[in-house]
């Protein structure tokens, strides 16, 4: 699927007056989703970063249709909207936009609840590695060594793969993005609309506050992630599993950026000593072998 | 109408409700199971399965889901149903809030049952209690046959009022205990339930940029949404149950008095007050002590919400009001609590009996009513 980014639909979906921070990873990500599907999607959103963004009721800054929803809830919510839809001959999709902490921790019962029963449904997990929403406590989803509120001293667990997690339970659609790819993201959030059944996106959504970088590196981190091997992209589509590009280059070790560019971009890992950064080395080359031997063991395409 | 053949069988109080849910034909079920709830979803399963209801069912991982996919689904605009009991109804009770707060009318049954530990399936009704702030409507069913009546109904009153309702019935008392009862045509129930309207309390739709549950730019916008939602719509709803409950009256010949039914309650001096299936136990004994030349007579309170206040207020006329309570609070009975808030001159005597599904028959009735009357009990009196 090849397309230009300006050809793409002009009508705004993120809107002038949002309450996002400067330089917010996931606004990027919306703004994209509302690309995609900005006319058929109806968004689930459970308490979050993203229900915050949208500004204040009764004005939005998210030109779409939103139910906001309790924290563990979104997955079964969107389930009976979907559901809805099907009894009352409705056309349109049941989107989820979590995330990382009400998808990989609080939310997961319902997420893989919703995955069993292959609800109809497009879970979107943003991912910017914390609860930032708070103020920047540990979830689930934080990478070993990274500082958090929760975690003053470094996290000591790695992170759950929630894509992984999601692709084991055998449901049609799973894929990973960031929002430095826009075309991938675009790309996947069009299969997922064309899919029926249960869809994930697990998307990496960098935060400048929460992960101390300048706001106007959101896209460089983002990128970074990607070329340093530490965010691989990925596509679980009905049993076939595949490397996406610019990924697919990076399965070679030699080809990769040095991983320290990642870190030292980010005051969240500034503590970090060079036996940390080793950790963080061979926990990214522990995903890769996983990775890589699933693509071997599923078909390609 | 009454003209059409209504069918005559026997039914247990779980069968009874999935019955009537299935005339009420729903778009959506979501159900985990949890005992003495089970058989409602199996039965409401079965009858998906083999086409007999046009429903989507969900089976769901949790009873927190359950209440999920039901909020979402009426949210979309469809006719939705859950079930649930005790610990199942506790497990799901923040989006209980969630659903009541944004005006979702969904319909739910409990069977009530206690609360552990330690673990006990039997009947209390401390469960459905935990809904009474809530902004649900609560209805409690003495007999299967008003089991039956009542989901039906309530599915009315919910859609009308646009609030959530939920209708208990006792675990294993009313729940599996199989009773003669008349199920109304299909045809009849189709015009006394018209379709739900999906605009209400919003068209959530693709392609129509509505938001719910944002933020609020004004605390006090919230305060009154609140105060609407939980005040306001309470009591608008006290004569949407009424006007149903006589709607159906006229059309099946069945009606139980609204928000509270009055039993010989009309020349007696003394008044017993109860909720769910007790109520024919008590009933007896009321009967048994006017045989002894006792004055006496019993307000069976139908919802606890909304608070049938007018009525309650009519107890003050009564020498002594006598409450039974199936729960227990740090402040003795649910019941009895709000009923005492409610009167000034009456004497109350709060019994709270058969907790934990301990045996309280018509023999109990008529002798805790006796020393009640006595006066050799307090205000709050527990009978084990």
């Amino acid at each position: 699927m090849s397309f230009r980014i300006d050809q793409l639909p002009k009508k705004k979906y993120v809107v002038p007056g949002n309450a996002a921070c400067a330089g917010c990873g996931m606004m990027i990500g919306l703004k994209i989703l509302g690309m995609a599907l900005g006319e058929e999607a109806v968004l689930t959103i459970p308490a979050s970063c993203a229900s915050v963004v949208q500004g204040l009721s009764p004005k939005s800054g998210v030109a779409m249709p939103i139910l906001n929803v309790p924290f563990a809830s979104a997955a079964a919510v969107a389930t009976g909207i979907a559901e809805a839809y099907r009894s009352l001959g409705i056309k349109g999709h049941a989107v989820v936009w979590a995330g990382d902490g009400g998808t990989s921790d609080i939310g997961f019962a319902t997420l893989s609840g919703a995955a069993e029963r292959n609800s109809n449904i497009i879970y979107i997990m943003y991912d910017n590695e914390a609860y930032m929403n708070t103020g920047i406590q540990r979830s689930s989803s934080t990478p070993l060594a990274a500082w958090t509120t929760t975690t003053p001293m470094g996290k000591r667990e790695r992170k759950k793969d929630v894509a992984l997690l999601m692709a084991m339970h055998g449901v049609p659609y799973v894929a990973t993005a960031s929002i430095a790819y826009p075309h991938d993201f675009y790309r996947k959030l069009k299969r997922a609309a064309e899919v029926q059944g249960f869809k994930f996106i697990h998307l990496h959504t960098p935060c400048p506050p929460g992960w101390r970088f300048d706001p106007a590196k959101t896209v460089e981190v983002a990128r970074l992630a990607v070329e340093t091997g530490v965010w691989i992209l990925w596509e679980y589509d009905h049993g076939h599993f595949r490397l996406n590009p610019p990924s697919t280059v990076y399965a070679d070790r030699a080809k990769r950026r040095p991983l320290v560019e990642y870190l030292k971009l980010q005051g969240r890992f500034a503590h970090v000593t060079e036996e940390q950064v080793k950790a963080l080395e061979e926990d990214v080359e522990a995903r890769w072998r996983s990775i890589l031997a699933l693509a071997k063991a599923f078909p390609q395409s | 109408m009454k003209a059409l053949a209504t069918q005559k069988t026997a039914l247990t109080g779980n069968y009874a409700v999935a019955y009537a849910v299935k005339m009420a034909k729903p778009h959506v079920i979501a159900a985990y199971p949890i005992t003495p709830q089970t058989s409602i979803v199996e039965k409401l399963s079965e009858f998906v399965e083999r086409g007999e209801l046009n429903a989507r069912f969900v089976n769901v991982e949790s009873e927190f889901a359950a209440m999920s996919v039901v909020y979402g689904a009426a949210m979309a605009g469809a006719r939705a149903f859950t079930a649930t009991s005790s610990h199942g109804l506790l497990y799901m009770y923040e989006a209980t809030w969630w659903t009541a707060l944004s005006r979702a009318p969904v319909v739910m049954t409990v069977v009530t049952r206690t609360i552990g530990p330690p673990w006990n399936i039997h009947v209390e009704h401390n469960d459905i209690l935990v809904l009474r702030d809530t902004g649900w409507l609560i209805a409690m069913a003495e007999t299967v046959q008003e089991v039956l009546d009542l989901t039906i109904q309530a599915f009315r009153i919910a859609e009308t009022a646009v609030l959530p309702t939920a209708v208990g019935l006792d675990g294993f008392v009313l729940s599996h205990s199989t009773e003669p009862v008349e199920l109304p045509p299909q045809e009849l129930v189709d015009k006394f339930l018209p379709p739900r309207r999906p605009d209400v309390p919003l068209l959530l739709r693709p392609g129509e940029a509505v938001t719910f549950g944002n933020l609020s730019s004004d605390n006090r916008d919230h305060a009154r949404h609140k105060i609407a939602t939980v005040y306001t719509a309470q009591r608008e709803a006290k004569k949407i149950v009424s006007q149903v409950d006589e709607e159906y009256g006229r059309l099946t010949g069945r009606r139980y008095g609204g928000l509270v039914e009055w039993y010989k309650a009309g020349d007696a001096k003394n008044v017993v007050v109860c909720m769910g299936a007790w109520c024919s136990d008590a009933k007896q004994a009321v009967e048994s002590l006017r045989r002894r030349g006792i004055s006496i007579g019993l307000m069976r309170v139908r919802f606890l919400r909304p608070f049938p206040e007018e009525e309650v207020a009519k107890l003050d006329q009564y020498e002594r009001v006598i409450v039974y309570d199936r729960d227990i609070t740090p402040l003795g009975g649910v019941l009895g609590t709000e009923i005492k808030a409610h009167l000034s001159r009456a004497e109350v005597v709060n019994i709270v009996a058969g907790i934990a599904g301990v045996d309280f028959d018509a023999q109990n009735f008529y002798e805790t009513i006796q020393k009640a009357l006595d006066g050799s009990y307090g205000e709050v009196e527990f009978v084990v």
